[in-house]
């Protein structure tokens, strides 16, 4: 039996992950912290990808998508856990299990909002979309904000350390496996033709409605999950870091590696979260720079800085 | 679309490693002087507060290597700046802890940031001294989290009780700031001791940082005719919060938190904030030796400004720090722990400071009123 | 007596002041985000920055100008509009203009990055803590029993009332007004009967950022505590008020923003005040969902 080239790519991506996970504890923490937020970057950058690039559905509330995740995979771990395991802390196997469980439930939950959003986008467009993402991303952080069981205004603390090397990049290779897979396949063309031409694609008989919630739901799942790893990396989350310019954070990744374009979105993700930590003596300057690049990057090179195939006009 | 997943996944995991191999290498503790960690947030929304505190612990660290550091060695204050935004200061004490080595850690002035920490202090073990996060919840993260300031349990009955004995009013309308887990935390108290004392509270409304009109709530405030009103929350608000009032006729004082203490909110309020009070760790007044002598060299230091209590607080977070170190003898992690837990009346400029069972300090509470454009001195309320 | 302090009437004239003084705050803005829609069907993120932009031209104006004088309030309050104005059409020329006839999301990214920039260059530049700003017109209050009106209310809503009026006759009395009338309707048709379309969007930017610098100034008349992301929620409040009233309809910005202005001031007053700020964006996305064109909108078809 040969596998498709795509899946030993994948079952590699895991095992490697694993491997390096069982030496992860002779590593530096600080540099093991910001290896697995580049992992959690690349699945925030690659899952938004799914919705902005391939499907051309202009989502500015990724975060809010994080967030439930966040929210509800810690629920789970501190809530839950105790009364599964009692007051004794669990034991290798069970831990990993929960935590599987826990964001599993979490992506699950930010997939049935993702469900939520894409339906009423069934009839926005381009901004009129962008805005109700938007106020979206905006209405969840003040529903957390105001929940008092998830911590309220002081944000949720206490989150247990669950988050390893293994499982960040596991979740990296399932994200890029899964979008990667999904818009080469012969279905996943209908991704591509709803983003070219929607009235052309409907015209023929394509069922862009579909495709576009199919987009929200799954690029909303793996947010989700990328919210429960950063919980779980974090130990404490704050509702107000789940605001609107953390979105604009995942969208600046997007754009800059090239809108549809996974590669590229992969190594934007590895460069702007490595750049804040090389830039930190100069963090106040960094969004003005940011800021600044964007603007350039849409005047002169609107497929992206790290695009190297498409033409310019391919966005 | 094609694009070469083959030399994707081994490239990803090229980089990573790169990254990551420098790390495994162990680092060489440089040991002739005592490295200490500071968090703060020196820049963004909150820099007022963490450029206070972080001059009063430099001016610490300062006067501590002049007069030849502790234990013979100089204390390296190496502090980075979360700038006022959730999920920075993890990865900072992170980046203390492991790549700077340090050996204790100096912050936060705000409880949410200072909760997002303390674990990570607390799983290396590393003892963290807050100068002046009030939430319970902070110290309860575990044993090597301490703070040199009251606690919001306290400042909420000190309040509840002042506004019961001192303005004589028994009925008070409260407005809280719910974005902010401090006002949250000190309205909560404030409502327990109050109620509990026979007040009432007649209006109980509530409002997000950043906001700026407040006409809505203060009319249905001013409809209920409370003999005060209970503003918990930070000055940027407080301020507008008091003009505003004025201006729809409310003349009844407003008082607060700790959370006030900025010259801001008499620039703002002006005349709005006459008669106003508000609690808080120390006061520039307070005509003791200790005191006098801290304004005098803050002054010197740093241009004839005028120390609050933020800057009192890290300056006391710092000499608290120095005098654990010189009671343990060394730099280690639980003998240091031990010490910090052990301090005993320790004269601090905010006062005589002792470390409770819990790794609170039990302070007294200095209360201001705002009277000719100045904070003067009212009144102690001692634990 | 119905201006007693407890009386529902007192407090609900109140509360109807205080909300006719914020929507008059948030039409203003409207009308500059509902323009420009009209004339290039691009919602502008930067304007709110505009905004903010405007209201620390008057800090700083402010400072060299005898306080509470009308003479220097009207001063004070033209200097800023016409900073904005420059500010507006210098955005346009060298951010927008270069993207004119490609995909509308590349502007609407672009828009965003020099919303972005305004924010954190003001934070770099003015600092992130809370400035005061002076008092720059006259101040007195007006008591009808326990009912209060600021004057700094007052001026609001007559500033912008005049504003408003201003803007119509504009619109419709000049032949710039009919110009950018008939951009909005088709800018082809309009270049082919020999309208210069840059002139006609450049002044368009300028009108709408000089309303913006306007708001800015009476924004911060009545709430004297400014900061460089004190644009962000007003902007996307004006911009909810926009779509509310119909997105390249005048009329429209203005009802919406005193509808929003309103809504938002009982809400806020009542129990429920935490959630005022998702009020907005409640209202928002039941428009978007339920009626796009807004309360005064044109329905349109889109032709394939």
């Amino acid at each position: 039996m040969r596998l498709p080239r795509q899946h030993l790519a994948l079952a590699a991506g895991i095992l490697g992950a694993v491997i390096v996970s069982l030496f992860s504890n002779s590593l530096d923490a600080y540099l093991l912290d910001v290896a697995l937020g580049i992992g959690i970057n690349i699945i925030l950058a690659v899952s938004l990808n799914l919705v902005n690039g391939h499907t051309g559905q202009f989502s500015l509330g990724h975060a809010g998508f994080m967030s439930i995740g966040a929210y509800l995979s810690a629920a789970c771990t501190v809530f839950i856990g105790p009364q599964l395991f009692g007051s004794a802390a669990p034991g290798a196997l069970a831990q990993n299990l929960l935590f599987l469980g826990a964001l599993l439930v979490g992506g699950l939950c930010a997939a049935f909002a993702g469900l939520l959003v894409g339906i009423p986008s069934l009839r926005l467009k381009g901004d009129y979309l962008a805005l109700v993402t938007l106020g979206f991303g905006e209405i969840i952080r003040v529903i957390f904000q105001n929940i008092d069981k998830l911590g309220g205004a002081l944000g949720f603390n206490g989150v247990p350390a669950y988050t390893t090397f293994g499982w960040t990049y596991t979740w990296v290779a399932l994200t890029i496996f899964t979008v990667t897979c999904l818009v080469n396949s012969t279905y996943g063309r209908g991704f591509l033709a709803t983003h070219d031409d929607e009235i052309a694609s409907e015209s023929i008989g394509l069922n862009t409605t579909r495709y576009k919630i199919t987009a929200f739901t799954i690029g909303a799942f793996f947010a989700g999950v990328a919210g429960g790893l950063f919980a779980h990396l974090k130990l404490s989350i704050d509702p107000r870091g789940f605001d609107f310019m953390r979105s604009i954070e995942i969208v600046v990744m997007v754009i800059l590696g090239g809108m549809g374009n996974t590669l590229g979105v992969i190594l934007a993700a590895v460069l702007l979260t490595l750049l804040p930590e090389v830039l930190r003596p100069i963090a106040e300057y960094r969004m003005v720079l940011y800021s600044f690049l964007l603007i350039v990057l849409m005047i002169a090179r609107p497929q992206g800085l790290l695009n190297f195939r498409l033409g310019k006009n391919r966005l | 679309m094609h694009f070469p997943l083959r030399t994707l996944a081994p490239f990803t995991l090229l980089a990573l490693a790169a990254v990551m191999l420098p790390g495994c290498k162990p680092k060489v503790a440089d040991d002739s002087v005592i490295r200490v960690g500071e968090f703060a947030s020196l820049t963004g929304k909150e820099a007022a507060f963490g450029q206070s505190s972080h001059k009063g612990t430099v001016l610490a660290i300062e006067e501590l290597n002049a007069a030849g550091g502790v234990l013979g060695k100089k204390i390296d204050l190496i502090s980075e700046d979360n700038q006022s935004k959730p999920g920075e200061s993890s990865t900072i004490v992170k980046k203390l802890i492991t790549r700077d080595q340090v050996v204790a850690l100096l912050g936060e002035v705000a409880s949410s940031r200072s909760l997002e920490a303390a674990p990570i202090a607390q799983a290396a073990k590393i003892p963290m001294i807050s100068p002046s996060s009030t939430n319970p919840a902070v110290t309860a993260t575990g044993d090597c989290i301490f703070r040199v300031c009251f606690i919001d349990p306290f400042q909420g009955t000190a309040l509840a009780k002042f506004a019961l004995s001192h303005l004589k009013a028994k009925r008070v309308a409260v407005l809280t700031s719910v974005s902010s887990a401090y006002s949250v935390g000190l309205s909560k108290y404030f409502h327990e001791e109050f109620l509990k004392d026979g007040g009432d509270i007649v209006a109980d409304l509530k409002y997000s940082e950043g906001d700026k009109d407040f006409n809505a709530q203060l009319t249905t405030i001013r409809a209920a005719k409370p003999d005060a009103i209970f503003v918990p929350g930070y000055y940027t608000e407080v301020a507008l919060i008091a003009k505003q009032a004025r201006e729809l006729g409310i003349t009844v004082p407003l008082f607060g938190g700790d959370g006030w203490e900025a010259p801001e909110l008499l620039t703002i309020g002006g005349k709005a904030v006459e008669g106003c009070f508000y609690s808080t760790h120390y006061s520039p007044d307070i005509p003791t030796e200790a005191v006098q002598t801290f304004v005098k060299k803050f002054r010197a230091r740093y241009n004839g400004e005028t120390p609050d209590a933020m800057a009192a607080l890290g300056y006391d977070s710092a000499m608290v720090l120095a005098d654990a170190v010189k009671r343990a003898g060394t730099t280690d992690s639980a003998k240091l722990r031990d010490a910090i837990a052990a301090t005993k009346d320790f004269e601090g400029v905010t006062g005589k400071t002792s470390i409770d069972a819990d790794r609170n300090a039990s302070k007294a509470a200095v209360i201001l009123e705002v009277k000719d454009g100045k904070f003067t001195f009212v009144e102690s309320v001692a634990p | 007596m119905i201006f007693t302090a407890d009386a529902p009437v007192t407090e609900f004239l109140q509360q109807l002041i205080n909300g006719l003084s914020l929507g008059a705050i948030y039409a203003l803005l409207a009308l500059g985000y509902t323009m420009v829609y009209g004339v290039l069907r691009f919602i502008n993120f930067a304007h709110a920055d505009v905004f903010m932009i405007g209201s620390f031209a008057g800090y700083y104006l402010g400072q060299h100008v005898p306080a509470g004088t009308l003479w220097g309030g009207m001063s004070v309050l033209l200097a800023a509009m016409l900073i904005c104005a420059v500010l507006g059409v210098a955005i346009e020329r060298f951010a927008y203009r270069p993207l004119r006839g490609g995909p509308t999301l590349n502007v609407l990214i672009t828009a965003i990055g020099v919303s972005l920039l305004l924010e954190n260059g003001g934070q770099l530049v003015f600092g992130a803590t809370p400035r005061t700003f002076p008092q720059i017109f006259p101040f007195t209050r007006f008591q009808f029993g326990h009912l209060i009106v600021s004057s700094n209310q007052l001026v609001v809503i007559a500033v912008a009332a005049f504003l408003i009026a201003a803007l119509q006759l504009i619109i419709y009395r000049t032949r710039m007004g009919m110009a950018m009338r008939a951009v909005s309707l088709n800018p082809k048709a309009a270049q082919l009967v020999g309208v210069n379309i840059n002139t006609v969007i450049a002044f368009t930017f300028a009108l709408g950022s000089a309303l913006a610098g306007a708001g800015g100034i009476l924004y911060s008349m009545n709430y004297p505590s400014i900061d460089p992301l004190m644009g962000v929620m007003p902007g996307l409040k004006a911009f909810t008020a926009a779509i509310l009233g119909g997105i390249g309809n005048i009329p429209g910005a203005a009802l919406g923003g005193l509808i929003l202005g309103g809504a938002e001031t009982f809400i806020g007053g009542s129990q429920f005040s935490t959630y005022k700020d998702a009020i907005a964006f409640g209202i928002l996305i039941v428009i978007l969902l339920f009626r796009p064109s807004g309360l005064l909108g044109r329905r349109t078809i889109e032709k394939v």
